[in-house]
């Protein structure tokens, strides 16, 4: 498995134990967005410089594994989501180290992100701002407004990634708003769209330089991923994106489909 | 009462716009602030940002009508180490209220909100255009400062203290001429009331252009031989409890004035903080929770009850309560 792979597994695990270990949290949107962290906080983003705004913040436990293993937070802060006067919120804020946005109300992140490109711009900084939108989040109107405003501005330091797996918190994208076509709406704002497979890590890692290529306009990266991806009964399941509560025996296969040896899942367990 | 900066004898002149002094303070210190970045939302002519456009077109950023998108991206320019101070309407500024909820009060980002047109102020353009629940809204937000001055030399005194202030901050400007109320030596102060004028029998707090109007009410109550204070209130949040203390013992009753629902802004701020303090009768002149209608500034406040003789008249039922305590 190659280091981005075992990144983003163990991304996978841990966002489904801090999940488990809170009793509710969002597991498929952490699942599927994991590939795309992993590539994200393991290649692409240069700390410091690079910014990353997570829009669909109820994703936060992935990346919460993902700045955990970057080193910002230990385990015991791990043990703190969720709960009474922890650290980690259960949607991310910047009180927490490297948390770059505070995010949690879908489509504000997105404005967040285009404000930070254009602050960039405006101090003459050389750093690129990163934003991941969940599909069913396209469906608020402020997206629609950023994007305008990405588009107009230019802003070649921008690049979206939609997590497009498909589903949201009751059911199809599909049945509950039409988000197609897609590529082409993103076209029509005067964004460069590149469609690819969400799981993949080398076209992941392409697109970013696609991205970093396109100087004069935004790209979004439309990634083509499966709610729930690495856990077997969480796939393509529109019930594991809300806020669930896993049982004994769901996040023990959880842990070994995700390749944990049924004798290591203590591991796992960060609540003291 | 020298120090209180209050000249009678400009009461009653015609003012310039509280936008217009916005407008051109905010272009006038640019200079001391490098970080500042102006933005807008295709209103620029009407909140008169339109000066600063000229002067300073490249720390000028267009966001077309897209208010909670422009509200959202002050936030990440506040990230990435700017200063934004966004303006549109106060109508508009209301559909933006959970982005500065969520995306600046929450993080506490040093953004600034400068919203005209509010209030029955707003004129012609009728209810649809006239914000009765700004203050309220945006009082209601953990961390926000929440500031509504009286005339052009107060606005010129506060955007500079505002863009010194670190954190978030809703301003409130106006559409039509404000009567003058101070002289070019006032000075502002963030989160202090002012008493403007000595009295002793009734406090009447105001804000905005209630405060010129307050000082009307004074003038008609001095016939009756009612001894009137007035107090601008321009920060309505963190609102002064000290001066509202110090009132109550000294008149021992109050009415407050505002271009605004009487619920939730100026007078709940007052109530809020007397009930909390030392309890005195209070009557609340403001809109009393309908919508606004179009007309001029002065035949709305006429009609929906602003003007100082409807201020007289509150006083006189407030200080009638005193003995029912």
């Amino acid at each position: 498995m190659s280091d981005l792979k075992s990144r983003a597994t163990e991304i996978r695990r841990i966002a489904v134990s801090l999940i488990n270990d809170a009793g509710s949290g969002h597991p498929g949107s952490c699942l599927s967005a994991a590939d795309l962290l992993a590539v994200l906080y393991f290649q692409e983003l240069r700390e410091g410089r690079d910014r990353f705004v997570l829009s669909k913040g109820h994703a936060c436990p992935a990346l919460y594994a993902a700045l955990h293993l970057r080193g910002h937070f230990d385990r015991t802060a791990l043990g703190t989501f969720r709960r009474l006067g922890g650290l980690l919120q259960g949607s991310p804020t910047t009180s927490i180290p490297g948390v770059d946005a505070t995010c949690g109300s879908l489509g504000q992140g997105f404005s967040i992100a285009v404000g930070l490109a254009l602050g960039f711009r405006q101090t003459s900084r050389d750093g690129r701002v990163f934003v991941m939108l969940g599909d069913g989040e396209l469906q608020e109107g402020e997206v629609w407004e950023a994007a305008m405003a990405a588009g107009h501005h230019r802003l070649g330091n921008l690049c979206a990634i939609v997590d497009y797996n498909k589903m949201q918190s009751d059911d199809l994208n599909e049945r509950t708003m039409r988000l197609e076509p897609l590529d082409a709406k993103w076209g029509a704002f005067n964004w460069h769209v590149r469609p690819i497979d969400g799981h993949d890590v080398n076209a992941i890692t392409a697109a970013f330089a696609d991205a970093r290529s396109r100087p004069d306009r935004p790209t979004v990266i439309v990634a083509h991923t499966i709610k729930g991806k690495g856990v077997s009964y969480m796939e393509g399941v529109p019930a594991w994106h809300g806020s669930v509560k896993l049982k004994p025996e769901e996040i023990a296969r959880a842990l070994a489909d995700l390749g944990v040896d049924p004798a290591r899942t203590h591991e796992y367990a960060f609540r003291g | 009462m020298a120090e209180t900066g209050f000249v009678p004898s400009l009461i009653g002149t015609s003012g310039e716009t509280l936008r217009e002094a916005f407008g051109r303070t905010v272009t006038a210190i640019a200079g001391r602030y490098p970080s500042l970045v102006v933005l807008d939302a295709d209103v620029a002519g009407g909140t008169g940002t339109h000066h600063f456009r000229r002067e300073h077109p490249d720390r000028f950023v267009q966001f077309g009508i897209a208010e909670q998108n422009m509200v959202g991206a002050a936030a990440g320019l506040a990230l990435a180490g700017c200063l934004p101070v966004a303006s549109t309407f106060a109508v508009f500024a209301l559909r933006t209220i959970e982005q500065v909820r969520q995306s600046i009060a929450y993080p506490r980002l040093n953004v600034k909100l400068a919203a005209s047109h509010p209030g029955l102020d707003a004129g012609p353009d009728g209810a649809s255009s006239q914000a009765l629940e700004d203050l309220a809204a945006f009082r209601a937000i953990p961390g926000m400062t929440v500031v509504s001055p009286a005339d052009a030399v107060e606005m010129a005194a506060a955007v500079p203290a505002i863009l010194d202030f670190n954190g978030p901050v809703y301003l409130r400007t106006g559409r039509s001429p404000a009567r003058r109320v101070f002289d070019d030596g006032y000075r502002f102060e963030l989160g202090r009331g002012r008493v403007i004028r000595e009295g002793s029998d009734v406090t009447i707090v105001a804000c905005g252009v209630e405060v010129a109007r307050a000082l009307d009410a004074a003038a008609l109550l001095t016939r009756d031989r009612v001894s009137a204070r007035v107090v601008n209130m321009s920060t309505i949040k963190p609102i002064d409890h000290d001066l509202l203390a110090a009132c109550a013992r000294e008149t021992g009753a109050f009415v407050t004035a505002e271009d605004h629902n009487v619920i939730g802004g100026l007078g709940g701020a007052v109530a809020e903080a007397l009930a909390a303090t030392v309890p005195a009768p209070i009557e609340f002149v403001g809109v009393r929770d309908v919508f606004g209608e179009s007309g001029e500034p002065e035949e709305l406040a006429d009609k929906f009850g602003l003007t100082g003789r409807w201020i007289a008249d509150a006083a006189r039922r407030a200080i009638a309560r005193k003995g029912t305590r």
